[in-house]
């Protein structure tokens, strides 16, 4: 009993200020969308394009055959000089990076990259520069607005969700959870994770919907009270991520539902999930 | 019953490879009574899988033994013709799952076998199937018999596969008596993704993304046991820089994961301090790996031939600062558990798993060692940075809940020792060339103790060098009976309880 009393005064306070307060530091290493410094771009080169396990870097001009979007064959095209990524797609792994032989892709450090609609993900690499003749306005990433009037009307100050893990790699939901922890306290938000979907005002998907999942999905969905709202998490719900093409998933949670909140990554960072959820509600304002 | 030693199966070392033709093929018969009694002898079963056979329409069976006394393995193998084989299952029980597999992913029916049944509820990639389905019948997951105790006060309870928490789905089936539960009978294959079936063909692109995403919260442990398959096969030789930064992060990795199961199970019997400080202080762990490679589950750190992220002098002082820390917090935060007798009293005796029962299935890892079997790859058939430095194997003699929470706890600690030791005289790292294409027609096994225990990758490749089969196995794979089994004789309201004891990954197994 002392010794739990101790132990409690040496721990201390943990809660996170944010977003009062600054965001906990990331990485130096952290990965956020890739980005190609658009001058030391050599035209037609498309190496980064040809390693990126997803296909998820694509050409203007990039014709994609069926062995290529199965992650086997090439890509053929011309370089046109304007890269587009699916943020939808990209693992926010390193293949990219270490395939330009020009060294001129890098990550961004920014965290922040839930959208609201899935064609919100397709943006320019280069972020603008004159080389591609792009403007940093039409590359940059829109991120996630709040909810309509009314749904915020409702679920604004409490939001119950219902997590369905259906097929990832079990990371996604390891970052949920961690929102629950005392550090990030999600339920200061008025944010929960309940036990059935009978209690829930929406759900939370992570994994590609593996085939053996799809009813289990559509299930638990049909469960929960109108209004609803869905949220994805991670790059399986999005578009399959790791598993896009396979037979046995079903590429995402896609147009199976009707999906208010996308959060890429794989795994998003709890703090790109915690930004996109504050974006939803409101909390955080799209401008700042 | 013949002796080991001319069984014909061909010995091989951990991280090693060897042209199939150098496999010698055996008669069926022989090579079932070589599983028989070598496991009868105390050896145990690695992996046991097929791939397709050189004649069409046959098909090839292929075992990785290990013998843990003696810290080798070894590879045996049969060609089957026919949709048919007698099962070895009633003559040495830790295969049943591996039959099972074989019949589904084949078609191929273990005869004799005592319960089989689907176990991903997958299609058979030949044209046969084990069941006879109807090729264009759907195949619903969870759907078909399961075991049932009759009688009139006995009812079952079912799970799944959406469970309550933020967990992935399984079915289970309890068969209980008021609150106790006679038997547990569960169903997977809800995760299942097809991985196995994309990296044949490979390596490409995809393949190390696989192997990180067999199951998330092994990475370091799945990527680098693909790595090293893929270094065995190709005879590469692994800097030391790369060999002690996969082990420091295979150790955080088993840090974070063990933290965080003591705080579940903390949390489990509404013990919150630990929970809740657990909790925490596994965030910081993941935040320790994500400080080598950027991702807090070490994505990209593991690429064939070594790491994507070297660690330089000031990263590695930093790190040590933070395991000082963690090392610290951890303790206080753990120690409160074996401190207080309401906590003692749920995780004693309860979810007891006997040794004997514990061999004769062939479980590994923290379920083994707390059951008191001394089985640990990075003891019995160290690899990488683990043939130079040894880390002590932690075992119990109780195999129940309090067992299996404790070994994680010494474990904590041998980890924390390991990766000190390795920050305070790290060796800098050194230009490593890249990795070359494949052999053909060789085998590769690659074993790596990740933190539910052993992680078994087998690579063989057909005449071009590619991956004509990867075989993986998770060390749920093993596990996921053993806790049905500990469960017998229990009360259903500590089956939460229980579970978490094991953690075991449903991913993993349905891969
Ligand atoms: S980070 Fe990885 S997944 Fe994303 S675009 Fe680059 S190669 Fe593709
Ligand atoms: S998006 Fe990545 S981390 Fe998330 S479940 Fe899928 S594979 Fe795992």
């Amino acid at each position: 009993m002392f010794k739990s009393i101790i132990a409690r005064a040496k721990q201390g306070h943990r809660t996170m200020r944010y977003p009062a307060g600054a965001p906990p530091a990331l990485s130096d290493r952290f990965r956020g969308r890739p980005t190609i410094e658009g001058a030391k771009c050599v035209q037609g080169c498309l190496a980064c394009a040809q390693a990126c396990p997803t296909v998820a870097i694509t050409d203007r001009v990039a014709i994609t055959d069926r062995g290529a979007i199965q992650g086997r064959g090439a890509i053929q095209g011309r370089g046109a000089g304007r890269h587009e990524v699916d943020l939808g797609k990209c693992l926010f792994c390193t293949d990219c990076a270490r395939a330009c032989p020009q060294g001129a892709i890098s990550h961004s450090p920014d965290w922040r990259l839930s959208v609201s609609r899935r064609g919100d993900f397709m943006v320019g690499m280069e972020g603008g520069s004159a080389a591609s003749g792009t403007s940093p306005e039409s590359d940059a990433l829109r991120l996630a607005a709040a909810l309509p009037k009314e749904m915020m009307r409702l679920f604004g100050r409490s939001l119950k969700l219902r997590q369905v893990s259906a097929g990832g790699c079990n990371a996604c939901e390891a970052d949920v959870n961690v929102l629950g922890t005392i550090g990030w306290d999600l339920g200061r938000f008025g944010i929960q994770m309940v036990a059935s979907p009978r209690h829930a005002d929406g759900l939370l998907v992570t994994g590609p919907v593996t085939r053996n999942m799809e009813l289990a999905l559509m299930k638990t969905w049909d469960a929960v009270a109108s209004p609803k709202i869905v949220i994805v998490v991670g790059s399986c719900a999005i578009s399959g991520g790791p598993f896009i093409g396979h037979d046995e998933a079903c590429g995402g949670v896609g147009d199976m539902l009707p999906v208010c909140l996308y959060v890429p990554g794989c795994p998003p960072h709890p703090l790109t999930i915690l930004d996109g959820l504050l974006r939803l509600l409101g909390r955080i304002k799209s401008a700042s | 019953m013949m002796s080991d030693r001319n069984d014909n199966f061909a010995p091989l070392g951990n991280c090693r490879s060897i042209r199939l033709a150098e496999i010698p093929e055996l008669p069926f018969d022989r090579f079932a009574d070589a599983i028989v009694s070598r496991t009868a002898a105390g050896q145990r079963v690695c992996a046991f899988f097929a791939s397709a056979g050189k004649a069409s329409g046959s098909t090839r069976l292929q075992v990785v033994i290990a013998n843990d006394d003696e810290d080798s393995l070894a590879v045996g193998c049969c060609s089957v013709s026919g949709p048919a084989f007698e099962s070895i299952t009633p003559a040495c029980p830790q295969v049943h799952l591996f039959e099972r597999e074989i019949a589904e992913q084949y078609g191929l029916k273990p005869v004799g076998h005592p319960w089989l049944k689907p176990l991903r509820y997958q299609r058979s990639w030949t044209d046969r199937d084990a069941w006879d389905r109807d090729r264009g019948a759907a195949i619903l997951p969870g759907v078909g018999d399961f075991f049932r105790v009759e009688g009139d006060e006995v009812h079952e309870v079912a799970v799944g596969p959406v469970h309550a928490g933020v967990i992935e789905p399984g079915h289970f089936r309890f068969q209980c008596h008021g609150e106790k539960v006679f038997h547990l009978e569960i169903a997977l294959g809800y995760q299942h993704r097809g991985i196995e079936e994309a990296l044949a063909g490979g390596p490409d692109r995809r393949s190390i993304h696989y192997a990180e995403t067999v199951a998330g919260d092994t990475t370091a442990g799945h990527a680098t046991t693909y790595c090293q398959v893929v270094e065995a096969l190709s005879g590469y030789r692994t800097t030391v820089h790369s060999h002690i930064v996969r082990g420091i992060a295979l150790e955080l990795e088993r840090m974070a994961n063990h933290v965080g199961d003591l705080g579940a199970l903390s949390g489990d019997v509404g013990y919150l301090p630990t929970a809740s400080f657990c909790g925490r202080i596994r965030g910081d762990f993941l935040n320790m790996t994500a400080l080598l490679c950027g991702n807090r589950f070490g994505r990209g750190l593991m690429v064939p031939g070594g790491i994507g992220f070297e660690l330089d002098a000031p990263r590695a002082g930093e790190l040590l600062a933070r395991v000082e820390t963690a090392e610290r917090e951890v303790a206080q935060a753990v120690n409160l558990l074996w401190d207080d007798q309401s906590v003692m009293a749920r995780f004693e005796d309860t979810g007891p798993l006997p040794l004997e029962t514990a061999r004769e299935l062939g479980v590994v890892g923290v379920a083994a060692r707390a059951s008191g079997l001394e089985r640990d790859v990075r003891y019995n058939h160290p690899t990488g940075i683990y043939r130079y430095v040894q880390i002590p194997v932690s075992t119990y003699d109780t195999g129940d809940v309090f067992a299996r929470a404790y070994i994680r706890w010494l474990e904590i600690q041998q980890s924390v020792t390991f990766i000190k030791e390795r920050l305070r005289s790290l060796t800098p790292p050194s230009p490593a060339p890249g990795i070359g294409p494949l052999p053909p027609d060789s085998l590769a096994v690659s074993l790596n103790e990740g933190w539910r225990g052993e992680i078994c990758h087998v690579a063989m490749t057909g005449p071009g060098g590619s991956f004509s089969r990867y075989k993986i196995v998770d060390p749920s794979f093993h596990n996921w009976y053993a806790l049905a089994v500990a469960m017998r004789d229990q009360e259903i309201s500590d089956f939460p309880l229980c579970n978490k004891s094991f953690n075991l990954s449903y991913c993993g197994h349905d891969l």
